[in-house]
């Protein structure tokens, strides 16, 4: 269970997350909003990449401000660019990255790295150079280089904003399939539509949390 | 230079980062001391063989080279000046066997390879305050920022061209400065999100 207690947040002067009380236990939830509302830097407070200026936040128990390497073990993080999120040159080697600290042998590192890509939609792609990629390749790369690690949850911030619409449903469905529980920021409204929950930011503040429908109704009818 | 890793078998493929790392110093230390344009074309020919044995595609392997040219051009013009023809061709064809082979071992070694070997041959700075896996990050960001780098700079000058925008390159400096910062920016929580800090911290307490 993720727990936002109490979380106020600035950026410079701007206050971008104001008083924000939420339990986060569903398997699928999503994140509104209109730009600047408040809900990317709430999906960073997720996995402790933005610490809040008051409040806490607690993944299992751990804190993100105390236990932040614990907490990042369990909640991975996937960006909008998945250029910014590949730093190694090679598909193998950057979905290898996460287990260069497993221990593991060298041949079962290589054994898991091609099963992940295999099963992920990047079959065969071990050798071939990350900045050649097309963008949905590299968000699909993004992706399996986290999953190698096994996290519990993901946090995604929109991570189909820079795709076409073809990759932009590869990564829906894959991350549609995943047994982690996901927390999916999002404009696309309709991906939402299987979702458990979904949680509204305006101007920092969480203004609507409930089911799909309600919460998207409740959106819509604010920006019109 | 960025030609990276080209997949194979071949038994340069299969030698040891290692090894290969110091056949190339120990191949460019030889270079260095070539003087008759005999020996050279005996060790161009050599590397030439090397190329052959690692079934590098020509097209792969003049890629290697190409970006010298202009480089190797100008320094064969002053060395002409300064000394005599025979000793500029030396000059620069020394230098581009040397670029040769280490484009050799760069296109025959994965980089987490040559990583491993970096973290290996620094191990004993570690108590001098180095930490090896930093370097190594350091390295494999160098490599893989160039074709990003070059993105960014294909970006910036279509922009100014949708826009009309003309006049010297260096204009182009100060938007791909940003955009490149940004990105750094962004790689660095990318880093933190993948848990790099978290690895060096632990290290640190050690």
């Amino acid at each position: 269970m993720i727990v936002v207690d109490g979380v106020s947040h600035r950026l410079g002067d701007q206050l971008v997350l104001d008083r924000v009380d939420v339990a986060l236990a569903e398997q699928r939830i999503g994140v509104i909003g209109a730009n600047g509302s408040g809900k990317s830097t709430f999906a960073r407070l997720l996995n402790g990449l933005v610490v809040p200026d008051s409040g806490t936040v607690t993944v299992d128990g751990l804190s993100t401000a105390k236990d932040g390497r614990e907490v990042r073990r369990k909640v991975g993080f996937v960006f909008t660019d998945p250029d910014a999120q590949i730093v190694m040159p090679t598909v193998g080697e950057d979905v290898a990255f996460g287990l260069r600290r497993s221990g593991l042998p060298k041949a079962e590192i290589t054994a898991r790295v091609g099963d992940m890509l295999a099963r992920h939609g990047l079959p065969g792609f071990d050798d071939r150079p990350a900045h050649a990629l097309s963008g949905g390749e590299k968000q699909l790369l993004a992706l399996c280089s986290l999953l190698i690690t096994a996290p519990r949850t993901l946090v995604c911030d929109e991570p189909t904003t820079l795709l076409d619409l073809r990759n932009a449903r590869r990564v829906g469905a894959l991350l549609a399939g995943l047994p982690q529980r996901l927390v999916l920021v999002t404009h696309d409204l309709n991906a939402l539509a299987d979702f458990e929950r979904v949680l509204l930011f305006d101007a920092g503040r969480l203004v609507g949390d409930g089911p799909p429908a309600d919460v998207v109704a409740q959106y819509r009818t604010a920006q019109s | 230079m960025i030609g990276l890793y080209l997949p194979g078998r071949t038994p340069l493929h299969r030698a040891p980062a290692g090894l290969k790392l110091a056949l190339l110093a120990l191949g460019v230390g030889v270079l260095l001391t070539l003087d008759d344009l005999r020996w050279l074309t005996v060790a161009g020919i050599t590397i030439l063989g090397l190329y052959a044995v690692a079934r590098v595609p020509p097209r792969v392997a003049a890629q290697q080279l190409r970006p010298l040219l202009w480089f190797a051009a100008f320094l064969f013009v002053v060395q002409t000046l300064l000394t005599d023809w025979l000793g500029a061709t030396a000059l620069v064809v020394r230098l581009v066997l040397a670029v040769a082979l280490a484009a050799l071992v760069t296109l025959t070694t994965r980089v987490s390879a040559m990583l491993d070997v970096v973290e290996v041959l620094l191990g004993p700075l570690r108590r001098f305050g180095v930490q090896p896996e930093r370097v190594g990050l350091v390295l494999a960001l160098t490599i893989r920022g160039v074709p990003v780098v070059a993105g960014v700079l294909g970006t910036v000058r279509d922009a100014h061209r949708a826009r009309g925008v003309g006049g010297p390159p260096w204009r182009l400096l100060v938007p791909v400065l940003v955009r490149v910062l940004r990105q750094a920016d962004a790689l660095s929580d990318a880093l933190i999100a993948r848990g790099v800090d978290d690895e060096a911290e632990r290290r640190t307490r050690r």
